[in-house]
């Protein structure tokens, strides 16, 4: 047991992100009707900055350990994946600064909001109690609810989150149904008594329903097939500042829940949610890929490519072990980066009203606007997985693990999908560097905030592609604090 | 004294409707009922099982709940209402602008 203050130390980055949301919530309604909000913007930026130092604090001071009664653990793993909320919190705020002008939106709550998200998103990685995994999971997805239904006024986006709120609750209550039947099993709600109860005493059939019901309740959280049905409508619906950050943030810690319960407590019965795993890779593989072939809107696109990156993570789980475990943390951090950038270019060309979404509006932005196409085009190769980009390394490390693990076919079956990604991300870059474009499509210079978020974003993907090796170092700690 | 599965058959009878509630029903309002009675369910699943394992866990889980679910409900409504002001209609079957 640590001391009081040195407890607080593990919830810091939290603590941080908590004071920012509240300050901001409070100076809003100070400032005037008409003036901009983007002070309230930089306001959070600065606090995702000072949470950012908070984990480096974490990782370079021995605070490591659990606290609060057991309620949560600072290790590798909750360090890796606060760092990546973080940096995608901050990198959604920078590239929603000049967007909320644009749809001319004044309101400060948003940016407390993302932060508050953050807060949920942070404990999820680090909570080693049910209850506390529930809070936080609810504290992340509430969030999120609002922040897609921000453009008010405009009816797509107030569909998007009635749909995302209704699916998310109805996942919920199947999460919290799981909880409730391990506990009846069990008798406890903490990850690691959970997982020695299973180990010491007759597994009933109880457990196995409670496992059914946590796998789709974080199934719906992280959007794979068959559990997937909701994203394109959402994605397509919401702000895409907002799908920057629920398209990676509160997917990314769900991925982190997902694997702390798995690994965490349910380790012992890897053998029978393994064939659960398994097809549902198979099938979110295959049906995103050819779901986003289809697709001419270019948040629905990258919304169906986001479920078929969800079905490679779970090869990364169905491969199991350290090398799975962390090639799966690797390719969250990875697919972040990807793909916020990918959203901050789509949000700035959106301009005013989300006019601008379709494939066909981007043609001939290589000629128009050389340095946006250039940045969006090492995206889309990163989401296709080109050598030099991180994409190439999260897909090889996710593919090495499962061979490793005599996981023959299911790789046959994601590399054949890669193939068929292939296309549709080559297609916007064909559209945009090959077509002759329609000057009817306004263009406006990029602001200084999304130039930052898109160079940011950029370096990050071809970081992961030149040198991967500290981050996977690093990741490998991670998947060995999980699996001790 | 009542034996314990009485109250999980219960919950899971509870849990059962919401979720048939949820899938048939067409009124925005009405599933969303459907998922408060759903997380109800739970609930008494976790009373159930606190009174039988002797610890408390379940009872506090069961607050943690309610008050979440009430955090729900206030967002829930909100988003609701914002849904009405553009559609004019609270049917699920005509807030499609967004194809499945």
């Amino acid at each position: 047991m640590m001391t009081n203050e040195l407890q607080y130390l593990s919830i810091l980055p939290e603590l941080i992100l908590t004071i920012f949301g509240m300050l901001i919530m409070v100076l809003d309604p100070l400032m005037a009707d008409r003036a901009s909000r983007k002070p309230m913007g930089w306001l959070a930026f600065v606090g995702t900055l000072a949470a950012l130092g908070a984990t480096f604090y974490q990782g370079t001071h021995p605070v490591a350990g659990t606290a609060f009664f057991g309620m949560v653990r600072t290790d590798a793993f909750s360090i890796f994946f606060h760092v990546v909320v973080i940096v995608i919190a901050a990198l959604a705020i920078l590239s929603s600064l000049d967007y909320l002008e644009t749809q001319g939106i004044r309101s400060g709550e948003y940016y407390g909001l993302i932060l508050l998200g953050t807060v949920g998103m942070g404990l999820l990685s680090s909570a080693m109690e049910l209850v506390m995994l529930f809070i936080a999971l609810e504290i992340s997805s509430i969030s999120t609810y609002i922040l897609a239904g921000y453009r008010r006024r405009v009816a797509a986006s107030a569909e998007s989150s009635i749909k995302y709120f209704l699916l998310g609750s109805f996942a919920t209550a199947f999460f919290l149904y799981g909880v409730a039947l391990i506990y009846g099993a069990t008798g406890s709600t903490n990850i690691t008594a959970i997982s020695q109860a299973l180990h010491n005493n007759h597994i009933s059939s109880l457990t196995y329903l409670a496992l059914v019901l946590m796998f789709v309740g974080m199934g719906f959280k992280v959007a794979v097939t068959p559990f997937h049905v909701w994203t394109p409508d959402v994605y397509e619906g919401a702000p895409a500042p907002v799908v920057a950050l629920m398209s990676t943030g509160p997917k990314a810690a769900a991925f982190a829940l997902m694997l702390r319960v798995l690994f965490g407590s349910f380790g012992e019965l890897s053998q029978w949610w393994l064939p659960l795993i398994w097809i549902s890779a198979a099938l979110s593989m295959t049906i995103g890929n050819v779901g986003a072939l289809l697709q001419n809107n270019v948040k629905r696109m990258l919304a169906y490519s986001s479920i078929a990156h969800a079905g490679y993570l779970l090869v990364a789980f169905a491969a199991g072990q350290d090398m799975g475990i962390a090639a799966a943390i690797f390719y969250t951090a990875t697919y972040a980066a990807m793909n916020v950038g990918a959203f901050a270019v789509v949000s700035h060309f959106a301009s005013r009203g989300e006019r601008y979404v379709s494939i066909d509006d981007y043609a001939g932005l290589g000629r128009r606007s050389p340095v946006l196409a250039i940045t969006l085009t090492i995206f889309m190769l990163s989401l296709i997985g080109i050598p030099l980009t991180g994409g190439f390394f999260a897909k090889f490390y996710v593919f090495s693990a499962a061979l490793k693990s005599n996981l023959v076919w299911l790789t046959i079956i994601g590399l054949v999908n890669s193939a068929i990604a292939a296309y549709y991300y080559l297609r916007l870059i064909v559209v945009m560097y090959m077509k002759e474009g329609d000057d009817s499509v306004t263009l406006v210079p990029v602001p200084v905030a999304t130039a930052a978020a898109l160079l940011i974003a950029a370096g990050l993907t071809i970081y992961l592609g030149v040198m991967p090796g500290g981050v996977l170092g690093y990741a490998l700690l991670g998947a060995q604090d999980l699996m001790r | 004294m009542v034996p314990v599965t009485y109250y999980l058959v219960l919950s899971a009878i509870l849990f059962t409707i919401g979720v048939a509630a949820f899938i048939f029903k067409r009124n925005i309002i009405t599933i969303f009922m459907s998922i408060e009675l759903m997380l109800n369910a739970v609930n008494l699943s976790f009373v159930a099982f606190a009174n039988m394992h002797h610890n408390l866990d379940g009872h506090i889980f069961v607050f943690f709940v309610m008050v979440v679910a009430a955090a729900e409900a206030a967002v829930g409504l909100a988003i609701i209402i914002s849904v009405f002001r553009t559609r004019e209609t609270l049917n699920v079957d005509r807030v499609n602008l967004l194809k499945l």
